[in-house]
């Protein structure tokens, strides 16, 4: 059977690290951003207005483009309440949705479960990178794990096409279930046979793929590169899941923070130029989160851990424009140095969920939040 | 009853080093199971892995760039040359802990020195082996205490100091967090010029009296001028950094726990031998020789059989020194050194200060496929020292049917226990082969290639995931 309206597709782009906001989306007509800021601020010529109040880090060009042409939503003061501020806690909790516990379901294996509960498909659900992202695991939902889409499938180095097929038989009966096993071996035992199906399947993506793009020599390039080969392969990838970094500027933060985002800028410019010269962008959405902003007042060099950030919605469905309130930078409204965060994540989610993708949030994020309404 | 002896070494040999060949195991297995452990606990008995001569060969491998796998080359000949294997192994175990990456510090030399530090203080007193942390250059960086001034607070490392080397989340408060931070302004690293245009510097601790902030602090129930000696001293004595450092023992070298940020949550598996471990911690001073000696002669260490999942570290030395022929520093170690890194685990370049996530969470697909694609492709090469040695012990049991033919490879690669379903898969290939042969060249050139091909299927199996 076949449909011409086309799935919805989710693109996470995770800025892991701790992205500092005040020099991402910078208030800067706002003193409390100069009193706070004397060593680790952008000069104000350098600065891509917005709106005559807020403006866009120099190295965001071509994103300001699409925001100019309404494809970009701004959330502003995003996180959650008594943030924490280790990187790894706080980025556990965006991937689970649970501030209170340590959970281990992420939101987006949910999310996969609910828009394909009998795993027809393995790749729903496509993970780039060496390691799986939390935001994307829960027992019992397939997710392929690709490194590099070049060289991806199980026992390649047995020439022998005939041996290898034998042998691969043999591999499937052996991670098959089997009685008397306990949950570490059944999941090993998935993990075996998705991995097999999942390898057949995304074979093909690179050998149908043709471009005039040409995608820059960076990691977040080479990553969004093959999301797109599998996007335009239409294997029924819903959800795909990314991360670049780290943007965690404890020290020499200016530099290094402009070069993670021309790096940014550029691929998610190629990305979605890639997708439209195949007629395949209207039907994407890409995020853009980090697990928490930074301190606002800088260290000499860099600045600390810190509360609410900036997540950024991409696409040509998104109705573009600022969402959310800039949280104040005065003293007196800081919690413990830091800006307290205006807008929940998990209501950042709720949109995602249900006005992009069509499922129920309230079970995946645990709850009811004000939902921004970019899509 | 020598199998079974052999089967407890092996186990010993997995956990307290990277596993050992048939010859060894059984050369072992004669001298006993303590005097085993005392030789591990006692390094300087065995020869250690020759540095000079690995540079000799590879001379670009010293003082590397910042390029994927040029780091952890040195290191990787350092753990499958190594004899003083537990040595070696603790030098991981720390690496896991102390987490400290070129993803940021981008000076491979600094990181080597950091590594060659824990394998000089590893296993030996763990109050000095913080102290030597606190005043190692490549940690200084890592964690931005050359930016933490009396004028300018950085508490990277201070909160890191509690939260991921010592005591574990919950058992401070963020005052706690900023008055240690402040204890440790003026622990910096010299020279800080710049790398561009100049290149990289060796660096050196120093500490710099005028940027240390020497007012009064109170830290964990502590007040008075405290500095990083201090801190370190107070944090030793909390019956909290003694369990974290037992549960890390016991998650690397027993069984898997759950990840580290759960702990604060989540008991752990077994909190009689977790609490065994820490009190062996602090009857002993902190020694680290004494609390391992207590761990491999435990029961619940000796019970705890294939109840943890290979690293993937653990799986490329440990498959290297099986299949042999890579104790002398011979050409392709440039990509002998990525493949723990393709596996999920980049040496010298964690994923963040936290480390890795270890148990079932070192497996997902694209994981395994690199896993079992890389112990395929070094055990179906029958030319290997290791293969050759496992192909001459079948040929010598004679003429083996199918089931003795898969039993036998089970043994000499574990010994390994696996579920029946999988073995009858392992006799259903073996009998395809019909009856090896050995009369003629030919012969025995086919029957090594059957053998390699069922060795691949072995380490192909879930079982062979688990040490």
């Amino acid at each position: 059977m076949t449909s011409n309206k086309k799935d919805p597709v989710l693109v996470v782009l995770q800025l892991s690290g701790g992205n500092d906001y005040l020099n991402t989306v910078i208030p800067y007509t706002d003193s409390g951003y100069w009193d706070a800021r004397p060593g680790v601020h952008i000069p104000e010529g350098d600065i891509i207005d917005l709106d005559g109040r807020l403006g866009l880090h120099p190295s965001m060009g071509v994103i300001n483009g699409m925001y100019g042409q309404g494809n970009v939503a701004i959330v502003h003061g995003i996180g959650y309440a008594n943030s924490i501020r280790s990187h790894f806690r706080s980025m556990d909790i965006w991937h689970t949705c649970e501030p209170d516990r340590v959970g281990t379901e992420g939101w987006l294996g949910l999310a996969a479960r609910d828009i394909d509960p009998h795993k027809e498909n393995v790749v729903t659900t496509v993970s780039i990178g060496p390691s799986m992202f939390r935001a994307v695991s829960l027992p019992g939902v397939p997710v392929a794990c690709v490194d590099s889409l070049d060289s991806y499938g199980l026992l390649t180095g047995i020439s022998d096409t005939q041996r290898r097929s034998t042998i691969l038989d043999r591999f499937t009966q052996m991670y098959s279930p089997a009685i008397g096993t306990d949950l570490a071996m059944e999941y090993l035992g998935e993990t075996g046979l998705e991995a097999m199906a999942g390898a057949d399947i995304l074979k093909a993506a690179p050998q149908m793929y043709s471009s005039s793009v040409e995608y820059g020599d960076t990691m977040v390039a080479r990553k969004l590169k093959d999301i797109a080969q599998i996007h335009l392969a239409n294997l029924g990838t819903r959800i795909f899941y990314c991360d670049y970094g780290s943007f965690d500027s404890h020290a020499n933060q200016l530099g290094m923070h402009a070069n993670l985002w021309t790096d940014v800028n550029r691929a998610v410019g190629d990305f979605f130029a890639d997708l439209k010269e195949h007629d395949a962008a209207d039907n994407v959405v890409m995020l853009l989160f980090s697990e928490f902003g930074r301190r606002v007042r800088d260290n000499g060099s860099g600045t600390d851990h810190g509360s609410a950030g900036v997540a950024f919605v991409i696409g040509d469905r998104v109705k573009g424009g600022q969402y959310g309130e800039y949280p104040s930078t005065k003293a007196e409204d800081l919690e413990q140095g830091d800006l307290v965060p205006s807008l929940d994540f998990r209501g950042f989610y709720s949109t995602v969920l249900e006005d992009w993708l069509g499922l129920d949030a309230k079970p995946i994020v645990k709850g009811t939040f004000e939902k921004p309404a970019f899509l | 009853m020598a199998s079974e002896n052999i089967a407890l070494m092996a186990h010993l040999m997995r956990r307290a080093g990277f596993g050992a060949t048939r010859e060894e195991l059984e050369t072992r297995a004669a001298k006993g199971y303590e005097a085993t452990v005392e030789e591990l606990l006692n390094p300087e008995s065995q020869d250690g892995s020759d540095r000079l001569e690995f540079f000799r060969y590879h001379p670009g491998y010293r003082r590397p760039i910042t390029s994927p796998g040029m780091g952890s080359a040195a290191w990787l000949h350092d753990l499958v040359s190594t004899g003083r294997v537990l040595e070696e192994k603790m030098v991981l175990f720390w690496h896991h802990v102390f987490a400290t990456g070129t993803g940021k510090v981008d000076h491979y030399h600094e990181l080597i020195i950091q590594i060659d530090m824990f394998r000089e203080k590893g296993m030996g007193d763990y109050r000095e082996l913080l102290l030597a942390l606190a005043k190692n250059p490549a940690m200084i960086f890592w964690l931005d205490n050359c930016d933490n001034h009396s004028y300018a607070v950085n508490e990277n490392w201070g909160r890191e100091l509690l939260e991921l080397f010592s005591m574990g989340v919950g058992n401070y408060t963020e005052d706690d967090v900023r008055e240690c931070s402040r204890a440790f302004t003026g622990w910096t690293l010299s020279p800080m010029i710049p790398r561009q245009a100049y290149g990289r510097f060796d660096w050196e601790f120093e500490f710099q009296e005028e940027d240390h902030d020497d007012g009064e602090k109170t830290f964990l129930g502590h007040t008075g001028n405290l500095d990083g000696n201090d801190i370190i001293d107070i944090v030793c004595s909390q019956p909290a950094t003694a369990n974290f450092v037992a549960r890390h023992l016991y998650n690397f070298f027993v069984a898997d726990e759950p990840q580290v940020p759960s702990w604060q949550d989540t008991p752990p598996n077994d909190p009689e031998a977790v609490d065994m471990l820490a009190k062996a911690f602090v009857d002993s001073n902190y020694d680290m020789r004494s609390v391992l000696r207590v761990l491999f002669m435990s029961d619940f260490f000796k019970n705890a059989r294939f109840a943890k999942i290979k690293s993937p570290a653990e799986v490329v030395v440990g498959t290297l020194r099986m299949v042999g022929g890579y104790e002398f520093p011979v050409p392709g170690i440039g990509e002998r050194s990525k493949q723990a890194g393709y596996m999920g685990q980049d040496l010298l370049n964690p994923p963040s200060v936290e480390g890795w996530h270890t148990g079932v969470e070192w497996i997902n697909s694209g994981s395994l496929m690199k896993r079992i694609n890389f112990c395929a492709d070094m055990v179906g090469d029958v030319s290997r020292p290791g293969i050759q040695s496992i192909v001459g012990r079948i040929r010598e049991k004679g003429a083996l049917g199918p089931e003795q033919l898969v039993d036998t490879c089970l043994d000499l690669m574990g010994p390994m226990e696996v579920i029946p379903e999988n073995r009858q898969l392992l006799v259903d290939h073996a009998t395809e082969f019909g009856q090896l042969r050995w009369e003629t060249e030919q012969d025995v050139s086919n029957s090594s290639e059957k053998i390699g091909e069922l060795l691949q299927l072995v380490v192909s199996l879930r079982e062979y995931l688990y040490a």
